[in-house]
């Protein structure tokens, strides 16, 4: 009975993003402004209509109704109740949902919050996200509805994956969906934009807010995935450039060049096309990214079951959405550019090099993650693209963009000369090349990566002690942010560069030695889980060390995962895996990974600098709404 | 005008030219790494009591080897096609993860379309085949070599256009 009051519930929602699509629309073509009134409260109303469908999913899986098809497909009643709620929106369905009810909560959010916009710029955002909305709801109810019922019902459920089966996974697919769907904001924003062909007051505080919203989650949800990877599959790596991650990776890339390059058209005006297109990339992305998760195009341990007809749906859907937008801004988007007010040699002029350095970056990881479909398409074959191209093309990519980086936010805005630049760029430079120097015996890679780190370090102190007296909070912010990204190049430096690895088959009582240091494989013992059974080994090492790897074996269904045991200090993790074993011995396999704890620490710096960048922002905006 | 501005447009196109190509191929089947080998090893308990079943029973023959389970729904709906494909060649089942008494329930309900039915309660023989969800088929050559493997439920079009066709071959 819940269940059909959430399949109700959906196609209620699905019918007010029809009005909130239409009545701005309809009010201009009937004269009567009444109509767009209606906007704002099917907005609402689509929100709440699609949260109680979200908890009536999430209360079919808390029961364990098997009866509902998605429940049976990826629940089990043997399984811990937070896996059991995350296991709402661990495959298409759910994911979908959640999807569709954070898309609506944000054009909600939308309606509610007046953010200072006038009238016509806020019915046109409504209106955009009504469309988006009906487009994605149709999807939802026509070709995956959560809500289908088996008859008879099934006693038992088949089961999550239970790779899948880890707290970090139960919160990684909401933060990366409301990062993924927190940019449709600044797509409706630029999208009502080139429809009035004006960009008003108060539109790219608006947009940067929104941006910075979408972009801490994002960076959250991906560095949360990320640390799953890490301690989850069990290989000591972290990023695989798998075309899911690589998926997310795009629109994070694209939110962080919106963000910058949507604070000089803030500041002064200019670029307001180039920031437009950027808004209308970065949800083209997050599109980008469902088509390949879900269409069955790609093989990828993220991808969800395939089929046919879906991947239609959602490649019309892609079409329509992200081509129309861009027609719109083929169009009218040189409309809204006005004069450029500042000089190539200056803070903006870096600010906007570096948003196009960002995209260049996201085109070739798009390259790379396409070319296996387009080499399918042309038969040369099935090749997949990996960590050697990604790694050959987009480093010495990014490695200018962070030098600028550095250096940039020390010049002067509008125009700077550079002859007043020498004296921070040579101290930032002279630091960088210290620290690539002091780090040359570990190679190139790491000379560079510890060079980079430091001179974006020394820029940005360098610049808290410069704005000393005078700092906003949105400068505060803006220098925690890079100093994480310092903070995670020298932990991605460290954790790749300084690593080391051991393998070995030992008995009981055997040792091996992973720089400099000696091991042993104290006991392998079998430890009963809630729904699997362990193979459990203790390692001792120097200085007390005690790690516990474990390898689990599941029922239901039936899959074997390894839990890596994992010793973190300031200085770099141990990381200990073990193989097949039994009572006298196991395969032992150890990393030590200098640094990489840092990367960790890096996401929480740059969340924390875009929550003080946002924060400052909120108060200004209720100001100039009273 | 300006002309630029139509080159993201320009872009987006050819990319989704590209991937609607894509969706318009066939899947190529992934080769499954077990096909044309032999059978691993396996010896399970018959459902019916006494005796074994092992890769030696089917040997002889060409067969079909079904995974099933009384717990599985959409083996209920893909039962009834084993009748009609018992006419044509030797039905095997294996009741994975399941307990025999319900198991014979199930059958008694539905019909017994299997000229035997390996017990597989503890799975051993579904890891070592890979099986990753039941329903899933195997048919079998007389030599014991497994031609082909359908993950899913066998349905009219699976085994008029997969199935049948591969068991002609052989014969």
């Amino acid at each position: 009975m819940i269940a059909e009051a959430g399949h109700f519930a959906l196609i209620l929602a699905a019918v007010l993003a029809l009005v909130q699509a239409a009545a701005p629309g309809l009010a201009h073509l009937f004269r009567r402004p009444g109509i767009a009134g209606l906007t704002g409260f099917a907005a609402a109303g689509q929100a709440v209509a699609m949260a109680c469908a979200m908890a009536a999913l999430i209360h079919a899986f808390a029961v364990s109704d098997f009866s509902v098809r998605v429940v049976f497909e990826n629940s089990h009643t043997a399984k811990p109740m937070l896996y059991k709620v995350a296991a709402a929106w661990g495959h298409h369905e759910g994911s979908l949902l959640l999807w569709a009810a954070l898309l609506s909560a944000f054009g909600g959010v939308t309606a509610l919050w007046n953010q200072g916009l006038p009238g016509g710029m806020r019915l046109r955002v409504l209106a955009v996200q009504g469309l988006v909305s009906c487009g994605v709801l149709a999807f939802l109810e026509l070709t995956s509805n959560p809500f289908d019922r088996l008859s008879p019902a099934p006693f038992e459920g088949r089961g999550l994956n239970p790779l899948l089966q880890d707290p970090g996974l139960a919160v990684h697919p909401p933060l990366l969906y409301v990062g993924t769907v927190g940019v449709s904001v600044a797509f409706a924003f630029a999208v009502a934009a080139l429809w009035s062909g004006r960009i008003g007051p108060g539109w790219a505080r608006a947009v940067r807010a929104w941006t910075l919203i979408a972009w801490i989650f994002l960076t959250a949800g991906i560095a949360l995935g990320s640390a799953w990877a890490y301690a989850e599959l069990g290989w000591g790596g972290w990023w695989f450039w798998d075309p899911v991650e690589n998926s997310a990776l795009m629109p994070w890339l694209t939110a962080t060049a919106l963000l910058h390059a949507v604070r000089g058209v803030e500041r002064r005006g200019g670029a307001e096309g180039w920031v437009v297109l950027l808004a209308i990339l970065g949800f083209g992305f997050s599109l980008l990214g469902m088509f390949l998760v879900r269409s069955g195009v790609l093989t990828s341990v993220h991808a969800f079951a395939a089929d046919p007809l879906r991947g239609v749906f959602i490649l019309a859907l892609f079409g329509l959405i992200e081509g129309g937008a861009l027609a719109l801004f083929a169009v009218r988007g040189h409309r809204l550019s006005g004069r450029i007010a500042f000089a190539p040699f200056s803070r903006d002029g870096a600010l906007l090099l570096n948003t196009v350095l960002l995209i260049v970056a996201t085109g070739v990881v798009l390259f790379g993650t396409v070319y296996p479909l387009l080499a399918e398409v042309l038969g040369i074959g099935r090749i997949s693209v990996g960590a050697p191209f990604f790694d050959a093309t987009v480093l010495p990519l990014l490695s200018p963009l962070i030098a600028l980086m550095a250096i940039g936010p020390l010049m002067r805005p509008g125009r700077d000369s550079p002859r007043r630049l020498l004296r921070p760029a040579g101290i930032v430079g002279g630091v960088g090349l210290l620290a690539a120097a002091a780090s040359a015996a570990w190679g190139g890679w790491a000379a560079a990566g510890f060079g980079l780190a430091a001179a974006v370090a020394a820029g940005t102190v360098l610049l808290l002690w410069r704005s000393r007296r005078s700092l906003t909070r949105r400068g505060l912010g803006m220098a925690v942010a890079h100093l994480g990204v310092a903070v995670a190049i020298a932990g991605m430096t460290g954790g790749s560069q300084l690593a080391d690895e051991a393998i070995a088959r030992l008995p009981v009582g055997g040792s091996l030695v992973l720089g400099g240091r000696s091991f042993t494989l104290a006991e392998v013992r079998a430890v009963p889980g809630p729904n699997y059974i362990a193979t459990r080994a203790r390692v001792t090492g120097p200085g007390g060390l005690a790690l516990t790897p474990e390898t689990r074996r599941y029922e239901n269904p039936p899959q074997t995962t390894t839990e890596a045991a994992i010793a973190s200090t300031p200085l770099g993790d141990t990381y200990a895996v073990i193989g097949e074993g039994g009572p006298d011995g196991a395969v032992l396999r150890m990393f030590s990974k200098p640094l990489l704890p840092w990367l960790w620490a890096s996401s929480v710096l740059m969340c924390m600098g875009g929550g003080i960048a946002l924060f400052a922002r909120l108060p200004r905006l209720r100001r100039r709404e009273r | 005008m300006n002309r630029n501005a139509w080159m993201p447009l320009f872009v987006f196109v050819i990319l989704l030219g590209i991937a609607g190509a894509r969706l318009g191929q066939p899947e190529p089947p992934l080769p499954s790494a077990l096909e044309g080998k032999p059978l691993p090893a396996f010896s399970l308990p018959l459902l019916a009591g006494e005796g074994r079943l092992t890769p030696d029973t089917l040997k002889g023959r060409p067969a079909i080897l079904n995974v099933f389970g009384s717990w599985c729904a959409a083996c209920v709906a893909e039962h009834p096609i084993w009748a009609e494909v018992g006419k044509r060649v030797d039905v095997y089942g294996v009741a994975w993860l399941d307990e025999p008494a319900k198991t014979r329930a199930w059958l008694a309900e539905r019909g017994n379309p299997y000229k035997a039915v390996g017990v597989d309660k503890d799975s051993r023989f579904a890891l070592d085949m890979g099986v990753a969800g039941a329903p899933e088929s195997y048919l079998i050559s007389p030599e014991g070599r497994i031609v082909a493997k359908v993950p899913g439920p066998v349905t009219e079009t699976v085994w008029k256009e997969t199935l049948l066709p591969a068991l002609e071959a052989m014969k």
